[in-house]
């Protein structure tokens, strides 16, 4: 382990990345995490793994800055110097709206983008941009619709385009427990691919689904109190640690390998 | 005071029934016409984040205030009121976002505390009776200082709002973008629960304590049935809380009953109306 963080820091010279040195966050004495270090290089999607409770929302909440924390965020550019504070982009897990609330996609992203308050009035050129931003996520029909009218793959498609806008250095994506079908999911990821490929993005996911973060993951981090377990989809879920930990539920392709030997994760 | 003047002038002039001939009258649809929108503004995210409860705390802390400012012997008491409803509310606030209890349960702590103070005082000074109209307002106790409050006030809270509306829109449907936004929750939350409480203590007098916060509530859940988007919820929470406010001051007039109440009641039967439309409206 300790060989591989060094060559990565080698690594970092030539690309742009991201650094989570020493996050820790306790609330009222209680630990949540403490020492977790992630080096996130641009175009890596990196997925948070581990049981419930183990941190990983409130991780995302200590990058996003709502939670105190210690350690630092640090984003470098091409040339490893350090710019400071990279710009987040964030896809939340859940809205916590009720489904009756006069609140239209339109309402959302102006609201996020512009100072101009939602209820006084909405320019033609915002709304342009807001349909231009919902046009890459394929979701630009459901720019005057409600948010409680929003089923829950429509939403989440939503999310994903106002985090992308403008585009950011780091994207977290919380992804939702429940409320969205499987072939709306592999939708959403595969839209999360091609847009990482396409603008170089970092993006740190949370994840309960092992199978999908072992088809789309570069790199997955075991967190449990501290990181546990950090390399490439193959090596984490093969791990002892991981293992014990999942027992039973580590995903198929995984499972299979450890029987056959030779399974589809060839993250 | 010249501008009251050319305010009754005006009303004389535009109209000319037997309501609007006293003083009292003018200057009490005055104030309608500028704390019935506030109203309806601030109503519109008090009923989306589901703060019911912490506006009628908001009532309790606004009395105990009355009874702080008398019992201080203070000339102003309407200063005193705002005073302590600002602070009392950002105490709320600032714990709620603090801890990890239910709000329901903080706010309720708080508002019984503040209702018990308030009681506390005004038996011990001897002079309970003298309260008892702040219990379902009254009317005449409209003077022209009070509407140059309102005004500032009303003007106060108008840019208060284009300030802080977005914000508290994206802190109520999920904090942690709005964090991704770079928007300080907290302090968003506090400035609207400190609008919030200016509003309930300048009005707490002639609505009183009973259903200051069906004031709040009544015509933005009203405008909720029919509005697809945040521009129209704040037309139609407007509109219904200025109409409601106007034919409520006129009939309690011709039927000699409490204001704020008719008001209420008026705004009630609004909130009905639209419930049976809302399937005309939303799409």
């Amino acid at each position: 382990m300790g060989d591989k963080q060094a060559k990565s820091e080698n690594i970092c010279s030539r690309l742009c990345c991201t650094k989570i040195e020493n996050f820790g966050v306790s609330f009222g004495g209680a630990k949540i995490f403490d020492n977790v270090n992630v080096h996130i290089h641009c175009g890596e999607l990196t997925a948070i793994i581990g049981k419930n409770g183990a941190g990983k929302s409130t991780l995302l909440k200590a990058i996003l800055g709502e939670v105190k924390h210690s350690g630092e965020l640090k984003y470098m550019d091409e040339k490893g110097a350090h710019t400071g504070h990279p710009c987040v982009g964030y896809v939340p897990q859940y809205l916590n709206f009720d489904v009756g609330t006069p609140t239209s996609v339109l309402d959302l992203f102006n609201s996020c983008l512009t100072q101009v308050p939602s209820w006084l009035c909405c320019s033609q050129k915002m709304r342009n941009r807001v349909i231009e931003d919902l046009k890459i996520v394929k979701a630009e029909h459901l720019v005057d619709r409600r948010l409680g009218a929003l089923s829950g793959g429509e939403l989440q498609r939503v999310l994903l385009a106002l985090a992308l806008d403008p585009i950011p250095d780091l994207l977290l994506l919380d992804e939702p427990v429940s409320g969205i079908d499987q072939n709306g999911l592999e939708l959403f990821y595969d839209m999360v691919s091609e847009l990482r490929r396409k603008n170089d993005l970092s993006i740190i996911l949370v994840s309960h689904d092992f199978d999908l973060v072992c088809r789309y993951a570069d790199r997955v981090i075991l967190l449990d109190g501290t990181v546990i377990c950090n390399g490439t989809p193959e090596e984490v879920f093969n791990d002892e640690k991981t293992r014990k930990i999942f027992k039973s539920i580590l995903p198929i392709a995984a499972r299979n390998k450890e029987k056959s030997g030779n399974g589809e994760c060839s993250c | 005071m010249l501008m009251l003047d050319g305010w009754y002038a005006l009303v004389d002039f535009m109209l000319p029934f037997p309501w609007a001939a006293h003083t009292f009258m003018k200057n009490a649809f005055l104030a309608i016409i500028l704390v019935m929108p506030l109203f309806g503004l601030l109503g519109t995210m008090v009923v989306n984040n589901r703060m019911a409860f912490f506006s009628d705390s908001l009532g309790h802390g606004a009395f105990t205030g009355i009874a702080l400012g008398t019992l201080l012997g203070l000339v102003e008491p309407l200063a005193a009121i705002v005073l302590f409803s600002v602070v009392f509310a950002g105490i709320i606030t600032f714990i709620k976002h603090r801890s990890t209890a239910s709000s329901d349960t903080i706010i309720g702590v708080f508002s019984s505390f503040a209702i018990a103070l308030g009681l506390i005082i005004m038996s011990r000074s001897g002079s309970f009776a003298k309260y008892s109209s702040y219990l379902i307002g009254d009317l005449l106790s409209i003077s022209q200082e009070d509407i140059f409050m309102i005004l500032a006030v009303f003007l106060v809270i108008i840019c208060l709002w284009v300030f802080i509306f977005n914000r508290i829109l994206i802190v109520s449907i999920n904090p942690s973008l709005a964090a991704s936004r770079g928007i300080d929750t907290l302090m968003s939350e506090m400035l609207f629960s400190a609008a919030l409480a200016i509003v309930v203590s300048i009005s707490i007098q002639w609505v009183g304590l009973l259903i200051i916060n069906s004031m709040l509530v009544l015509p933005a859940a009203a405008a909720r049935n029919v509005s697809n988007n945040v521009r129209q919820y704040h037309l139609f929470s407007i509109f219904i809380a200025l109409l409601s406010g106007i034919a409520g001051l006129i009939m309690s007039y011709y039927w000699n009953t409490a204001t704020g109440a008719t008001i209420v009641l008026f705004a009630s039967g609004l909130f009905f109306l639209t419930f049976t439309l809302r399937h005309r409206f939303l799409s």
